[in-house]
């Protein structure tokens, strides 16, 4: 990930905060859809119905919103950062990216190796990209667990992250990532 | 960290060593906090993180562990059975069979899916005995199931399991699982603790109710001349939109013929013969609820009359070991269903694919071991 940066830019793009607001919104339910179905009998079938085509959504917009976020300029780190905190930043950056990515892409696979019909809505659904394998399946169906759990723990560090800086350090941090637009002070 | 200090010269080098600007956005005037403001902002930090984490963590049952989860579910059938590595955690005793069914096109006034236009599709499925041991002895009371696999043109699949009883003795997970504990079998005396099971039915009177219409009728000699029923409601939307409540048998064109139990695998090894000597053949009859009909509740029949559709003929015409056949890795789930179908209100639905996927799941990552009816077995 590049680190361009403009020395009077004191936000991310608009594009880049409508796409971080946004899949933050649909990673928060498919966390709580993921958790809940798979200790639900009641809501189950409603639930996996929700969280197979939310799950391809959530792949196809962190696809474009890595290209987005590599053709944007970015705002500079706080200076109140230090080097080790960026470098902190930068990995947790990384870690939520890819599993952003991989994530969906398990799901996928397992229900591929499994053969089950991966059904988005109606009659649409999608082709198979792994091998027919129960064991294979049961190894990424664990795996699916493992990174879900992984993407939460990885969420609340951002969280707690951001609230530190926004109520103990107070350097604004939040503002570069505002849904609204942030003057020049 | 000491957050201020960074702040004395203003043309800091950031982290890709170029330098800010004296517009980075930075305050150098807000008033310090105090000790006891700062702990308590900490505190609050720690309080909603806590909250993020216990709503996640309540979300998925952990905070309520009478709570009957698929998980759980499944555990209740290990304790009570063992873990046969491999198998299905219930009707895990099973053969394996293909062939093909022929839409007349009938079905298609009642709902759009593909596998009701005219035509042929291929079929897989699964003949099974009720319980958890996979080398149980055949007996003709023994709830006897029929997964099938329906691959139709488009991609689409179409699973139903179904089962040789009219009715399902228990309305919902609950009093399916309350009443597996109940009749679970002491390990001395190898009987289910009358006391236990009486206690169930007191309290479950829509069981007895079932079990009084199941016994009317001697179960049939072998799985070739057993019907079997969907047991659940489905909701069939056809082209037009419009929505109507079914229930779907297996009626067999081998006649109906009574038995008696005789040994271990009578009933596969029956099968077996039946099968190779000519092709098996059952109407799928599809029937139509009329409004006020209990769609939620698979304890009790639909009233007399209601209009059934006979929609087409399964074939089977060949018959394969579980160790063999790739029917062992599927789940006949009943919610995979084409477009056109959908589930009823009936709470068993959803149940029953959550529990289904529970078990696909943990047999799927083990040991296969040697099915009760062997390669050999089926071709004796």
């Amino acid at each position: 990930m590049s680190a361009r940066t403009t020395t009077d830019q004191q936000q991310f793009t608009g594009s880049m905060r409508f796409l971080h607001w946004l899949m933050a919104a649909m990673v928060l339910a498919m966390l709580g859809i993921g958790i809940a179905m798979v200790a639900s009998l009641g809501d189950y079938h409603r639930l996996v119905s929700i969280h197979r085509p939310l799950g391809i959504l959530i792949l196809i917009l962190v696809v474009i919103r890595f290209v987005n976020r590599s053709l944007s300029s970015l705002p500079p780190f706080p200076a109140t950062m230090s080097p080790e905190e960026r470098f902190a930043a930068h990995a947790s950056e990384v870690l939520l990216y890819t599993l952003l990515l991989v994530e969906p892409l398990v799901g996928w696979g397992m229900l591929s190796a499994a053969r089950y019909p991966i059904v988005l809505f109606g009659s649409l659904h999608l082709f198979p990209i792994l091998p027919h394998s129960v064991m294979l399946y049961a190894v990424l169906r664990r795996t699916h667990t493992f990174l879900a759990y992984l993407l939460f723990l990885a969420f609340v560090a951002h969280f707690g992250a951001i609230l530190f800086h926004t109520l103990i350090v107070r350097d604004g941090m939040l503002s570069r990532m505002a849904p609204w637009r942030v003057r020049a002070r | 960290m000491e957050p201020l200090e960074a702040d004395k010269d203003s043309k800091t080098i950031n982290g890709s060593g170029e330098l800010l600007s004296e517009s980075a956005p930075m305050d150098k005037h807000r008033v310090p906090l105090t000790a006891g403001n700062r702990f308590a902002r900490l505190a609050g930090i720690g309080v909603l993180l806590l909250g993020v984490v216990g709503a996640f963590l309540y979300l998925g049952a952990w905070f309520s562990p009478q709570q009957l989860t698929p998980a759980r579910f499944v555990d209740g059938f290990e304790r009570v059975n063992g873990i046969k590595s491999g198998f299905r955690r219930n009707h895990a005793k099973g053969v394996c069979v293909r062939g093909f069914f022929d839409s007349n096109g009938q079905g298609a006034r009642l709902s759009k899916a593909v596998v009701f236009e005219s035509g042929r599709v291929p079929v897989i499925g699964r003949f099974s005995l009720g319980g958890g041991d996979p080398h149980v002895t055949d007996v003709l009371n023994t709830v006897r199931g029929l997964g099938l696999q329906f691959s139709l043109p488009d991609g689409e699949q179409w699973r139903t399991a179904m089962i040789n009883l009219p009715v399902f003795p228990f309305k919902d997970p609950q009093a399916f699982y309350d009443n597996l504990v109940a009749s679970q079998r002491d390990p001395n005396t190898h009987q289910p603790d009358p006391a236990k099971v009486a206690a169930f039915l007191a309290s479950h009177p829509e069981t007895g109710g079932a079990l009084a219409i199941i016994k009317s009728r001697a179960p049939s000699s072998g799985f070739d001349d057993a019907v079997y029923y969907s047991l659940n409601a489905f909701r069939f939307v056809n082209a037009d939109g419009a929505s109507s409540y079914v229930r779907w048998t297996l009626a067999p064109l081998q006649p109906y013929g009574a038995g008696a139990s005789q040994d271990k695998n009578f009933l596969f090894d029956g099968l077996i013969a039946s099968i190779q000597q000519h092709p098996l053949q059952w109407h799928l009859v599809i029937t139509v609820a009329q409004p006020g009909d209990p769609t939620d509740n698979a304890t009790i029949q639909w009233p007399e009359g209601r209009e059934q559709v006979d929609v087409g003929t399964l074939t089977l015409d060949s018959v394969e070991s579980e160790e063999t056949s790739p029917a062992r890795d599927i789940n006949f789930d009943p919610l995979v269903l084409p477009a056109g179908m959908a589930p009823s209100n009936d709470p068993l639905l959803s149940a029953r694919s959550a529990v289904y996927s529970q078990s696909f799941t943990r047999r799927a990552g083990e040991m296969k071991e040697p099915s009760e009816i062997t390669p050999s077995e089926v071709r004796k």
